[in-house]
């Protein structure tokens, strides 16, 4: 086995931050410049967007539903199980629709993104991008970005919807909660406060499936292993990355609102 | 009186930039613990074809991509076309980068993108030519390597050989300059790799295109700097015996880091150095 010296180790890791940040800044600097590639975008929209779509459905329902469930007994036993419907909507807006369908994209998207790119950093074929005169971080990098952000906002709306409806049909069904009562509670008590965290979130996970499974395609070396290395690692560091800055803005929002 | 000197300064570089296609100056550069380049320096002049030669791993792949910004140098200028590469940022550099056409050793074609979408990819990026006018120049580019039919097909339907010639039918679309071929006969058959010289050379001899061109196979630069491509007949004849036909082209090996020759093919024929004699024979 190999051993590294831990001072190689720390530069190699702070070089990888410093290469991170660097991409990561200038996708969003590529906005402001010439040329843009809306069709890209567009193509990527669809890819992260409407593929991601059945996961992010099931996903959402499936969690709003064992939600409902789980907490029933405890509610039961003070007597609240009026209160389910106000639980599941403000868990699923506050927490649970951001961050599993951050979880779920990461999965799917940051591993799509890194696989790809990393192929096509292995065959030379990002070299050949820039001696054609095509800066891959314009052509590669923004659209993806910019099309993980709008999408994971879209998609964590319909996540936390499903989770709202998981939640309503497990009441309703098998718990025998009135409907006027679930839905009465579950909207009527959801604060701007809510709303804002919940919508924040996702547009900083995607921020970050991006950029990462970007990042560790464009950093693919090594030939097809060194393409399924950097495909894991996205996944591990995105989803890594979207719990710590899901703590951090929590935290963040709640001081100052 | 500092105005007057720096521009004439100026105003002479750029005159000996208008016959120095690549100038390259003390050039190193090292990959990890391994020196690959140790102060090379050498001239292409425009319309000359430089064949660089050298063992496995001397660092020839890596005088290409140095040439393009793709890879920066440790130590050295790098001038191509009057652009100092050594100094531009990433940014700066597209702009030189749609002057020059370059062949990478295994295609680095597209493989999503179907050959006529490689072929056409540097024009799409420019923007504004309609779309029948790349369709045109797309199929003028793939009828000079003869590879019309394959619009349609996508990299991985094609052979190797054929793989080859889309992707100097994508450096070629847009007339560059100067052209870097690495290992374009690599791993081909004899037939096809002759084929691919014969471009090589219609290429220098058509358009006077500049070029550097890496290679494992010494019979191909052999055969590029004793041939000619005659437009009548529409094929690469040998120069006749005797004459003075001059092919603009040039050898360089690199051995151990450094240039170890830079000439013509009847001056490294006739080299003493027992290295270049054992590489040759």
């Amino acid at each position: 086995m190999e051993l590294y010296s831990p001072t190689e180790y720390l530069k190699g890791a702070v070089l990888a931050v410093q290469e991170y940040t660097l991409l990561a800044v200038r996708s969003i600097a590529n906005l402001f410049r010439q040329p843009r590639y809306f069709a890209d975008t567009i193509q990527q929209s669809d890819i992260i967007g409407v593929g991601s779509l059945p996961i992010v459905v099931l996903t959402g329902f499936f969690t709003g539903a064992v939600l409902a469930l789980q907490t029933s007994s405890t509610l039961q036993q003070f007597g609240s199980l009026s209160l389910i419907g106000q639980l599941v909507s403000f868990s699923m807006v506050r927490e649970l629709g951001p961050v599993l369908t951050g979880l779920m994209v990461a999965g799917r998207n940051a591993s799509g993104m890194a696989s790809e790119l990393g192929s096509m950093q292995v065959t030379e074929q990002i070299d050949a991008m820039r001696a054609l005169g095509t800066d891959p971080t314009k052509k590669l990098v923004t659209p993806r970005v910019v099309a993980s952000v709008v999408m994971m906002f879209f998609l964590t709306i319909i996540s936390d919807m499903l989770g709202v409806v998981g939640g309503f049909v497990m009441s309703f069904f098998v718990l025998g909660l009135d409907a006027n009562q679930y839905w009465a509670s579950s909207y009527q008590k959801l604060q701007y406060d809510d709303i804002e965290m919940g919508l924040v979130k996702p547009l900083l996970f995607g921020f970050v499936i991006a950029t990462v499974g970007c990042y560790y395609g464009l950093t693919a070396k090594g030939g097809t292993q060194g393409v399924g290395r950097a495909t894991t690692q996205a996944v591990v560091t995105a989803s890594v990355l979207i719990l710590l800055v899901d703590l951090l803005i929590t935290r963040l929002l709640m001081v100052l609102t | 009186m500092s105005n007057t000197v720096s521009i004439s300064r100026v105003g002479a570089v750029a005159e000996d930039f208008r016959h120095k296609a690549i100038v390259f100056q003390d050039v190193a550069i090292a990959f990890e613990d391994k020196q690959v380049l140790n102060g090379i320096s050498f001239e292409l002049a425009r319309g000359e074809s430089k064949v660089l030669l050298g063992v496995a791993g001397s660092g020839k792949s890596t005088i290409l991509k140095m040439a393009l910004g793709l890879v920066k140098p440790d130590r050295g200028d790098i001038n191509v076309l009057g652009y100092d590469v050594t100094s531009m940022k990433e940014e700066e550099l597209f702009d030189l980068r749609r002057k020059v056409g370059i062949v990478f050793q295994e295609s680095a074609l597209f493989d999503s993108l179907t050959v006529e979408e490689n072929v056409a990819y540097r024009l799409i990026e420019e923007g504004y030519i309609p779309a029948d006018e790349v369709r045109q120049r797309v199929i003028e580019a793939l009828r000079f390597v003869e590879l019309e039919h394959t619009l349609e097909l996508l990299p991985a339907e094609l052979s190797g050989g054929m793989r080859r010639r889309v992707a100097i039918a994508r450096a070629i679309i847009t007339q560059p300059d100067v052209l870097l071929y690495d290992s374009p006969t690599a791993g081909l058959d004899p037939i096809t790799s002759t084929r691919i010289i014969e471009l090589i050379v219609k290429q220098r001899d058509v358009y006077k295109t500049s070029a550097l061109l890496v290679t494992h196979r010494l019979q191909d630069a052999f055969i590029m700097a004793s041939s000619y491509f005659d437009t009548e007949t529409n094929q690469m004849l040998p120069v006749a015996e005797g004459s003075k036909r001059d092919v603009h082209t040039t050898f360089l090996i690199l051995r151990d880091g450094k240039v170890i020759f830079d000439g013509t093919a009847p001056e490294l024929v006739h080299s003493h150095d027992e290295y270049i004699r054992e590489y040759i024979s």
